[in-house]
């Protein structure tokens, strides 16, 4: 481990209170000058690490989420362990996993991504089998009578009935793993988490950039969540017709 | 320095800094069972009452969605920057984030039990109180305890953060100060800070567990 920690890196970004415009020096909720000034060196550049790392986060959890639920969905035996298994991971605080990664894989990403992806298991495994699980006998009875193999029946019955299920779980996952991710930063200076501790960690909490990097934040959220809610609609049209 | 010898010398730590862990883990412990409990007295018979009403529908997702995403340590520091530092201040940004998830479950638990079951119990003339926690609250339960299971830990993880902002005198201190307590001192942290969400987590879990046994339809 090394001393790269909190308010380091954020140097020339965080004001001096003694100078700037009176925003700044009365330290307002939300200057928007200072926003203006610092989207191009500090937001932007924290907003795009930030979906970097929620995507990888998101792209490896759902892989292994979905290989582990076809594992607890067809040998039924390995659902109850998997699920406890996935439960134990969630129950880590985020902020211990990422200390006790830090002799294994150093002050990396991947210190921050292990413990991200293994709370999107927590989510997406059970949603998964329990969208697999929720089709019911008589389609599973129809498909067979009409002549689908298993795989058939899996890739073209089963999986398109638990889709919805299983974007509903995405939707949960991509939200919490967006929110978490932010804690992050206070072992590695990277993503949105970056600019929210530089400004609390100062003495006197630099409100706008608090601000502003937590509402990117949740902004980043909640727009993920639209769009996946609309990827949802579009992939399940039957789910609309009632 | 290899891995193994990284945690031996945390566990060294441990057996060297045992009153000053205990001390820390005690006011980490005070801060974050206090917020849980009055983010349980808030969450949950707001939840219960508008699952019973099959009302609220709204704020039930909404409150799940937003408390999800809010980014836990920035409302902890808005709270500080607009409140100040301080025990009650800290307990009420805590308290925010772990009523969503109580609340959500609460409700989604008791707005999913069968409606014949409820219907039955009217006609027996149970009142609504009885019904709800009489019939409503037991089928519910293992949903409810799941959601105070997550509210829990995302609060212990969430308490110990605080410390970033000069707020707890807790584990979190140590875990934000490498430079006088080392590297072992913050694993040797970290590890308590586990221990103390896992503990909680697997008597809820435990107690999840015995609640949907008890209610699972007898063969």
């Amino acid at each position: 481990m090394t001393g790269f920690r909190l308010a380091d890196g954020g140097g020339p970004v965080i004001p001096n209170f003694g100078q700037g415009t009176a925003c700044l020096r009365h330290n307002h909720w939300f200057c928007k000058s200072w926003v203006g000034q610092h989207w191009g060196d500090t937001l932007q550049p924290a907003l795009l690490q930030h979906i970097y790392l929620t995507l990888i986060a998101l792209g490896i959890g759902f892989g292994i989420s979905f290989l582990l639920a076809l594992l607890g969905f067809r040998f039924r035996l390995f659902d109850a362990p998997l699920g406890a298994f996935s439960d134990f991971l969630y129950m880590i605080p985020s902020i211990a996993a990422f200390e006790l990664l830090v002799p294994v894989t150093g002050l990396t990403v991947t210190t921050i991504e292990i413990p991200l992806v293994s709370y999107t298991l927590f989510i997406l495994y059970r949603n998964i089998v329990a969208g697999l699980n929720g089709v019911s006998a008589e389609v599973l009875e129809a498909a067979r009578g009409m002549g689908l193999t298993r795989l058939q029946t899996f890739l073209r019955v089963e999986l398109p009935l638990a889709a919805p299920a299983i974007l509903a779980g995405l939707r949960i996952a991509t939200v919490s793993t967006i929110s978490i991710a932010t804690v992050g930063a206070l072992l590695i200076h990277y993503g949105l988490g970056a600019p929210i501790f530089d400004a609390i960690s100062l003495p006197d909490i630099f409100r706008t950039e608090l601000v502003a990097a937590g509402g990117l934040t949740i902004l980043l959220a909640l727009t993920a969540d639209v769009l996946l809610a609309l990827l949802q609609r579009a992939l399940t049209p039957w789910s609309r017709l009632r | 320095m290899t891995v193994a010898s990284l945690f031996v010398d945390a566990f060294r730590f441990m057996g060297n800094n045992g009153s000053l862990l205990l001390r820390t883990a005690g006011s980490l412990s005070e801060l974050a069972f206090t917020a849980l409990g009055i983010a349980l007295a808030v969450g949950l018979p707001l939840g219960l009452w508008l699952g019973h009403k099959h009302r609220g529908l709204f704020i039930a997702l909404g409150a799940s969605t937003l408390g999800r995403a809010l980014p836990s340590i920035a409302l902890i520091g808005v709270f500080i920057a607009w409140l100040g530092v301080g025990f009650w201040n800290v307990t009420l940004a805590l308290v925010i984030l772990g009523i969503p998830p109580i609340l959500a479950n609460a409700y989604f638990a008791v707005d999913g039990v069968e409606r014949e079951i409820v219907e039955a119990a009217r006609g027996m003339g149970l009142t609504e109180a009885q019904i709800l926690l009489r019939v409503e609250l037991p089928l519910g339960l293992p949903l409810i305890l799941a959601g105070v299971r997550i509210a829990a830990v995302f609060v212990i993880a969430t308490a110990t953060i605080a410390a970033v902002a000069g707020v707890g005198g807790g584990l979190g201190d140590i875990i934000v100060n490498p430079a006088s307590y080392g590297d072992a001192g913050v694993l040797a942290a970290a590890f308590c800070v586990a221990a103390i969400a896992l503990v909680t987590a697997l008597l809820l879990a435990l107690a999840q567990h015995a609640a949907s046994r008890r209610m699972a339809p007898r063969a």
